[in-house]
């Protein structure tokens, strides 16, 4: 048999020579090509340790000049006399109690579209609805804050909050979280606001980690006679908890840190009030409301809210991958 | 089955339940619906040929539009998106490729899908006092840079997932025959994940174009024509931003157009994107 290429010894070695020779000169864009993608890698770490610095040095003068005290303090008075008085606890308490709020309301409506999407769902029907909770997502969010201004919260105002206030208006402490006047503006309307923007996060992630639940469970559970919702709730919602709770996570850290949606409808006023139908305003809107035209210690105050905003989504993100990782895991095992 | 006494009030309860679902699925599918409504009617109205060929009006004059927006906005989008991808898929293809089982792509794998969902505005405080501080004053630079940081994460994610998925054996047999590991990747593994990289891109694309937080204190906005990124650049989110709180009939009909305009490009590019990547996953 003779090769097709090389037909002797001495043309064979000269080929092998030429093709080491074309294979040399690839070998500088080989190295580069590595460093490359490797520089770029690091750059992404780099990113978060710039984000971090650079905002450590921002808050630097607010936190030399009020210490822990801005944490407790709910006086936000930047142009108070000799030196400006601000505290985040406002803030603080504004974007939790937001967040909380929108995610009583979207946890149990997210997870029944998933189960409703991975359960119930004809299949026809099913990319389409999936596409339609999908773009939910896709809508920017300064949309929504629009949304919410012209016609949710008039809406909310006029309809449904004067319902509900004057429901609760002889039941003891609820009357005061339930307090009127209603308002365009308030705590609810964007936690509402938010509810709906975090649904499709909570939605997406429940139905993908239903989806690792090995279809020979759920079919032993039908076999002896389960119905669907305890299919759902004996085996499904069991296998998958780590999963759903880690998107749950997810949804709490986009709540926290969502802006223009919030700025718009939230009506951003420092003090603390008990009646979910008061305004108040969340760190995000309060540096997206305020930063531009600040400076000096106010400034350097919300650059100090928004590392605080970033250290706590950062932790709320942190654990939610670390359970999404763990049902990887398991799902991959 | 039919003599024993629970099991009527099993069916019962389930079909609660699942009636309770299907109607969570409706409850949310009508959100989608309203808010597509309200912007169809209120924006359809205002749009005209001068909402592109016309600058943003002054406050209280009637006419105008809003072309130097768009122009600004896609400029900003352009250079965020031609800054951010490159980075995002070498940085996925390290993860991916050279470095699949280190300990660090694991790290980095994990502050990524950290940036990814980080909010918005913390990347604005972080280009201002980055970017915006040390060159002394707002500038269009500054927004696209903004926009960079997030477009990475997200190319960074779709790039490492579509390179995963491309079969080992089509690079050991591409190895075989002596290529270098780097010719591999750009000539076999990235002709494979092409699609799915492409999709990442445009996603990205449609995340970064709605974005307003970020551009706040980094681009600014600008009444006035202006190609020049070294200064306040307009664009559309922080122009309908601007204008939604205004008392201007005028302007609130354009920050209408604006949305709609906006929202119309967003769900199109994730249309498209999606549609590409079913596609893909099918053949």
């Amino acid at each position: 048999m003779t090769d097709i290429v090389s037909s002797g010894p001495v043309s064979r070695r000269a080929d092998i020579a030429a093709r080491e020779r074309a294979l040399r000169r690839l070998m500088p864009g080989d190295v580069l090509f590595a460093v490359a993608t490797r520089t770029a890698a690091y750059a992404v770490l780099l990113l978060l340790g710039g984000i971090i610095v650079s905002l450590t040095i921002g808050a630097w003068p607010a936190i030399s000049a009020y210490g822990a005290k801005f944490l407790v303090t709910e006086r936000w008075a930047p142009s108070a006399q000799p030196t400006p008085i601000l505290g985040g606890l406002g803030p603080l308490y504004g974007t939790l109690v937001s967040s909380l709020l929108a995610m009583t309301m979207a946890v149990p409506i997210g997870i029944g579209i998933a189960i409703f999407l991975t359960e119930l769902c004809p299949l026809w029907l099913r990319r389409p609805v999936g596409m339609a909770i999908e773009l939910l997502a896709g809508i920017p969010s300064i949309i929504y804050g629009m949304w919410g201004f012209f016609v949710l919260g008039p809406f909310l105002a006029n309809v449904f909050e004067p319902g509900v206030i004057a429901a609760f208006s002889h039941i003891p402490i609820l009357r005061d979280v339930f307090a009127g006047p209603a308002s365009n503006l308030s705590l609810f309307n964007a936690s509402l606001i938010l509810a709906i923007m975090v649904l499709p996060f909570i939605t997406a992630v429940s139905k993908d980690v239903f989806d690792t639940v090995p279809t020979v469970l759920k079919e032993a559970a039908y076999g002896i006679g389960c119905t669907t919702w305890e299919v759902v709730t004996k085996i499904v919602l069991p296998y998958t908890r780590v999963g759903v709770i880690g998107g749950v996570m997810l949804a709490l850290g986009r709540a926290l840190g969502e802006t223009m949606a919030v700025t718009f409808i939230i009506g951003n006023s420092f003090p603390i009030k008990t009646s979910v139908f008061a305004p108040a305003t969340t760190i995000s809107s309060a540096i997206a409301s305020e930063f531009a035209e600040s400076d000096g210690l106010h400034q350097s105050a919300l650059i100090l809210l928004g590392l605080l905003l970033f250290v706590l989504t950062f932790f709320v993100l942190s654990a939610a991958r670390l359970m999404l990782m763990r049902l990887e895991r398991k799902a991959g095992t | 089955m039919r003599d024993n006494p629970f099991y009527p009030r099993r069916r019962r309860r389930n079909l609660i339940w699942m009636t309770l679902c299907a109607a969570a699925t409706v409850f949310g599918m009508s959100w989608l619906v309203m808010i597509l409504f309200s912007l169809v009617t209120n924006g359809v109205g205002g749009l005209n040929l001068a909402v592109f060929m016309e600058n943003t009006p002054p406050p209280g004059s009637a006419g105008g539009g809003l072309a130097n927006a768009i122009v600004g906005s896609l400029m900003l989008t352009g250079i965020g998106v031609a800054i951010g991808a490159p980075i995002g898929i070498l940085a996925g293809t390290y993860i991916a490729e050279y470095g699949r089982y280190s300990k660090i792509s694991t790290v980095i794998r994990f502050i990524n899908d950290i940036l990814l969902s980080a909010p918005s505005i913390i990347i604005g405080l972080f280009v201002y006092t980055a970017v915006v501080l040390p060159m002394g004053g707002f500038s269009g630079i500054a927004g696209a840079l903004a926009l960079a940081v997030i477009v990475i994460p997200v190319v960074v994610r779709t790039t490492e997932n579509m390179l995963l998925l491309v079969p080992n054996q089509i690079r050991e047999a591409a190895s075989a025959l002596g290529y270098p590991r780097s010719h591999v990747i750009r000539k076999v593994a990235y002709r494979a994940a092409r699609t799915g990289i492409i999709t990442g891109v445009l996603l990205a694309v449609a995340r970064v174009s709605g974005e307003t937080a970020p551009l706040l204190f980094t681009a600014l906005s600008n009444q006035f024509w202006s190609v020049n990124l070294t200064k306040a650049t307009a664009n559309l989110p922080v122009t309908i931003n601007n204008f939604i709180n205004s008392a201007d009939a005028n302007w609130k009909q354009l920050a209408w157009t604006g949305a709609l305009l906006i929202t119309a490009a967003v769900l199109t590019l994730n249309i498209v994107a999606r549609s590409l990547s079913g596609k893909g996953s099918k053949s």
